[in-house]
Order: structure tokens, then sequence, then C-alpha cells
């Protein structure tokens, strides 16, 4: 009894870690184990390989999706934090009604991808969308089918992605130009340094580490992305907007291909691995350094 | 992180001469009612559609101006219009989404308060190393989990149900919601703790007297998390339910794909704009949260 009072708070934690140790250690490595097993349609724990693995990176549709993973990301993380700062300067330029600014610019982060990409979708696509609109004020030959197009279809993706990110990139680097240090912005001025040079030499090199934070976080959204996509393009045409997550999807329960479905999420993971490691490395290292130099 | 505030001592553009401010701030405001336009163009013209006769759409396209407005596609998609051969409309779709993601939302947050209490203010060794274990499922993918969930929830006998993917997002969103709250309770004094238990109070009794009365801040941060993104989900819907099970996001993508001959597509704006209004209204309802959750999830 005494014993049970005295590690009451561990008690109370065990069903928590437990299920976290399911879930995150044994899901994982099962995921790793049927993508080197022979399963099919059905789980087959036999070992059959790294076979899968081979297969995913000859597919067409794999290495689309990669490289569409490597231009969207790009894209989509360099252009919603250019659009983000751009905002965040503006709205720190002591406007009025600053806070329905902000609602405005933040509220797409709010709403799905499965929303998100269905309203673009009118938007994009030729026979709804601004191309029709063009047609009827008169100017027959306007073209806007990019979501048709084949090669230009993921910058339809990159734009709607930057879209509903740009809010959350705005919103804080907002916070972190508002906690840059008043003299040093003064001592800026005093120099006579123009606005533009305050901003690009003062205080935007003084908040590098949330354009940091904030370009992890966004690289993490693109390597998941998945609804998105379905909603916009459902990866078409034909292949062309494909990305890692719908292979995953498509493989394991369309095609009945679970071991290489798996092989393509743990693919997914390594992405992941990739961006979040090194960061994390670099975190420990800063605030150990940062203990250091404040004593 | 806290709120932003205006900075007071810093005003950039309050240099120069009058006409120079002048431009400027024109420049300013041009520029943020540019990129007003692109955030609100979607949302316009969602509105606007779910109220235009259908054969105005089909000739006209999405962006024209309506000739006129009726709300009766908003009872159509809501209460008649057919999916996937049930005529229901969304609204059963909707009620399945309240029905998964209020119990996770709840479930996952009470977890998240425990949690983070033990592993800040009851801290022993190795706590660090578990709340590291539980912090993992935040960036751990979802296509990692499909085939075991799938199994697990078929062994359990929660396949196609609500249910199930309550108790998958519930265990997803355990990592955000001890996450959250394990930072929000650092900031709590130790010796508030330790006096606590010199007069005798135990674990439980500092839990309710002492760190629930502090926690109302975090708690409504965790709830619009947790609410938003679990209503807001696709793939675990998908996967794990079909027909009338479904939440209203894998349903939306349901019958966009499954119409056959003309779509109805003011009806279909409609739907989409009831699939978005939960979360729309909590976050401009509030707002403040909302940003500090993001604030808090995306940097920590």
């Amino acid at each position: 009894m005494q014993w049970s009072t005295d590690h009451l708070p561990q008690i109370v934690l065990v069903p928590t870690v437990l299920t976290m140790f399911m879930y995150v250690v044994v899901f994982s490595l099962w995921t790793i184990w049927i993508s080197v097993s022979t399963s099919t349609i059905l789980p087959d724990p036999s070992f059959g390989g790294f076979g899968e693995y081979v297969a995913l990176w000859k597919s067409k549709r794999w290495t689309v999706a990669y490289q569409n993973l490597f231009v969207f990301g790009a894209l989509y993380v360099t252009g919603a934090l250019s659009i983000g700062t751009l905002l965040a300067i503006l709205i720190d330029q002591r406007v009025r009604f600053e806070a329905l600014w902000r609602t405005v610019f933040l509220y797409p982060l709010a709403i799905s991808f499965i929303v998100t990409g269905t309203v673009w979708r009118w938007i994009f696509h030729p026979q709804t969308g601004v191309e029709l609109a063009l047609h009827d004020l008169g100017w027959l030959s306007a073209r806007f089918d990019w979501i048709t197009d084949r090669d230009l279809a993921i910058y339809v993706v990159v734009i709607t992605g930057i879209w509903h990110a740009s809010g959350f990139a705005m919103a804080l680097i907002l916070a972190g130009l508002r906690a840059v240090d008043g003299d040093l912005v003064k001592a800026a001025q005093i120099d006579g340094a123009s606005v533009a040079r305050t901003y690009r030499n003062v205080i935007l090199p003084t908040i590098w580490p949330i354009f940091l934070a904030v370009a992890v976080v966004l690289l993490q959204f693109a390597i998941k992305t998945y609804d998105l996509v379905v909603a916009l393009t459902q990866g078409g045409p034909g292949v062309a907007t494909t990305v890692p997550a719908i292979v995953v999807y498509d493989l394991m329960f369309q095609r009945g291909q679970i071991a290489q479905g798996a092989a393509a999420a743990v693919m997914i993971l390594v992405a992941l691995a990739l961006i979040l490691i090194p960061y994390s490395v670099y975190q420990n290292l800063r605030s150990r350094h940062e203990e250091r130099s404040h004593g | 992180m806290g709120e932003a505030e205006t900075r007071i001592e810093f005003d950039p553009l309050s240099t120069g001469s009058f006409r120079k401010r002048v431009t400027s701030k024109t420049i300013v405001y041009a520029l943020l009612i540019v990129f007003s336009i692109y955030y609100l163009a979607p949302l316009a013209i969602l509105l606007m559609n779910s109220m235009r006769p259908l054969e105005e759409i089909v000739r006209g396209g999405f962006i024209a101006i309506p000739s006129s407005l009726s709300f009766q596609y908003w009872f159509e998609a809501w209460g008649t219009f057919c999916i996937a051969g049930t005529c229901d409309g969304v609204s059963r779709f909707f009620q399945n989404s309240l029905l998964m993601a209020i119990p996770a939302t709840i479930i996952s947050t009470v977890l998240g308060l425990i949690n983070g209490y033990v592993l800040s203010k009851w801290r022993f060794k190795g706590a660090d190393f578990l709340f590291g274990l539980i912090t993992l499922g935040v960036f751990l993918p979802a296509q990692m989990t499909l085939l075991p969930w799938a199994y697990v929830l078929g062994s359990v006998g929660l396949s196609n149900t609500i249910t199930g993917l309550v108790l998958v997002h519930t265990i997803q969103g355990l990592s955000f919601t001890t996450l959250f709250c394990r930072n929000y309770f650092l900031a709590i004094p130790d010796d508030l703790i330790k006096a606590a238990r010199i007069d005798g109070a135990g674990f439980w009794r500092i839990f309710r007297r002492i760190v629930l009365p502090l926690s109302p801040p975090i708690i409504i941060v965790t709830v619009i998390w947790q609410f938003t993104g679990i209503w807001n989900e696709f793939l675990f819907g998908t996967v794990f339910t079909s027909g009338a099970n479904q939440p209203i996001t894998s349903a939306l993508v349901a019958f966009s794909g499954s119409g056959t001959g003309v779509r109805a597509y003011n009806v279909e704006a409609a739907a989409v704009i009831m699939a978005a209004l939960p979360p729309l209204v909590i976050y401009i309802v509030g707002g403040k949260y909302f940003v500090r959750g993001l604030t808090q999830g995306a940097v920590k």
C-alpha cells in the first residue's frame, strides 16, 4: 500500500507509456518488418529481403513522387516563408486594424486541406474557374489550364499550399519581429539606415532561428502532404502531381502490395528523420551553448 | 512566445518627409489589400456559389457575379443531398465528425493534463526519456501506423466504426497534449508543490487544488488544437471507415468523386462550407489561443 502511494505518479503514467511504446516503437517496427516481408494483399510475416525497396525505387510513380516532393517542398517552404515575412513586415508598420489583417491571413490554417483543395480545384480548373471567367469577360484567347497540364500542375499544388501555410509563417515571424530588442533598431535608425536596410541588415538576421524553426515545420508538412493533393488534383494529370503519401495509400489499399507500400512509408519516415534529427541535434547544441555562455 | 504586441519605440515609417510617409503608408495598405484578396477569394467563392442556381454555375463557372441568391442549396446539402445511394445530405457525416472529435479531444486532453503534471512536477529518474518517447509520436508519419492500426482495429472489432477513429485520434493526440501540458506546467513554481506536500497534500489533491486551477489557458489551447486537427483529418477516416460511418472530410471527397452526370456544384459548395465551419468558428472565437497553440506546437 505504502509502495503504491509512493509510486503513484509512475503508476499513473504506466498506461500512457505502454500505449505510446506500442504506438511509436512497435507500430514502426511492425511496418518496417512488413516492408521486408513477403506480404502482398495480406500481411505475411516471412522474411522476403529488400526487394520491395528496389522495386519501389525502380517504379516511375515513386521517382516522380519523390521528385515532386523536392520541387514542391522547396517552392512551398521558400514561398510561404517569403510571403510570411513580407506580411509580417507590413503588419509591423503600425497599421490600423492589425487584428483584422492577422485574422484574414491566418484563417486558412484552420481549414482542412480537403476544403482548401476542393475550392482551389474549382478556381484553377479551366471549365469552372479563372479561364472561364476571363472568356466570359470577352478575352476569348485567355488560357489558364495549369491544373490539367502535366508540367505545370505541380505549381498549382505549390500555390495552394502557400495559401494555406503563409499565414502560419507570418504569425511566428511577426512574434519574432516584436521580440527584437528596440535599442538595436533605434541605433540603426540613428545611423541613418533606411527602413529596408534596417530590416535586411539588423532585424531579420537576429530572428533567423525563427526562420529555421518555421522552415523545419513546413518541410515536415511538405513531406506528409497527402489530402491537399487528393482534393486538388488526385495526383494527376497522370502521375504528374503524385506525392509519396499518395503512393503509400495506393500500394497498400488499392493495389494490394502492402510490402511495397510499407517500404514507401518507411521512406517517408527516413525523409522526416533526415530533417528532424540534424535539427534537434543542432537545437541541443545551441541550448547547451547558451547555458554555458550565461554561466 | 507570447502575443505580439505593438512595439511603441519603433515606427519605421515615421521618418522622412510628409510626402514620403504618405507614399509608404499607401504602399503598405495597398499590399495588405492585395494579399487579403488572395486569402479571402476562396471563401467568397464558396459562399457565393453555395447560393447560386446550378445552371448559372455550369454556364459561367464559379467566378461570376450571381444573378440571384438562395439558401435552398444549404438545406439540400444538409438534409436531402444524395451521397453514394443514401439521401441524407451531410448531416450524418457532420454528426460522425462530432462524435469522433469531441470524445477524442476530451480524453486526450485529460490524459495530457495528467501526464504533463507527472512529467513536470513529479519528475523521477527516466522521466525525460519517457517524455521523449511520448513526443516522438508528434513526428511519426501516419503512413507508418496504417497497417498496424488496421490490424489492431480489426482484432478488437472496431473496424469501420467511429469508436475506432476515436481510439486512433486519442492515441495520436496524446503526444501533442502531453507535450503542451508538460511544457506549460514547467512554469508553475516547484516551491508551490513542495509547500503543498509539506502540508500533507497528496498527488491528486495537488493536481485538483493547485495545478488544475492554473490550467485553463493550456486547456483551451489543447482543446482547440486537438479539435481542429481531428475534425480536419482525412487519411484515417478514409482508410478505417467507409460508407455511412465516414467523418465529413472523407465523405466530401467520396461524393465529389461519385458524381455521374451534372455535378451539383452549389450543393457541394454548401457542403464544403459545413465541413469548414466548426474549425473556422473556433478560430474566430478563440483566435488568440489558436495562435498560441501554433507557436507552442511548432517551435517547441
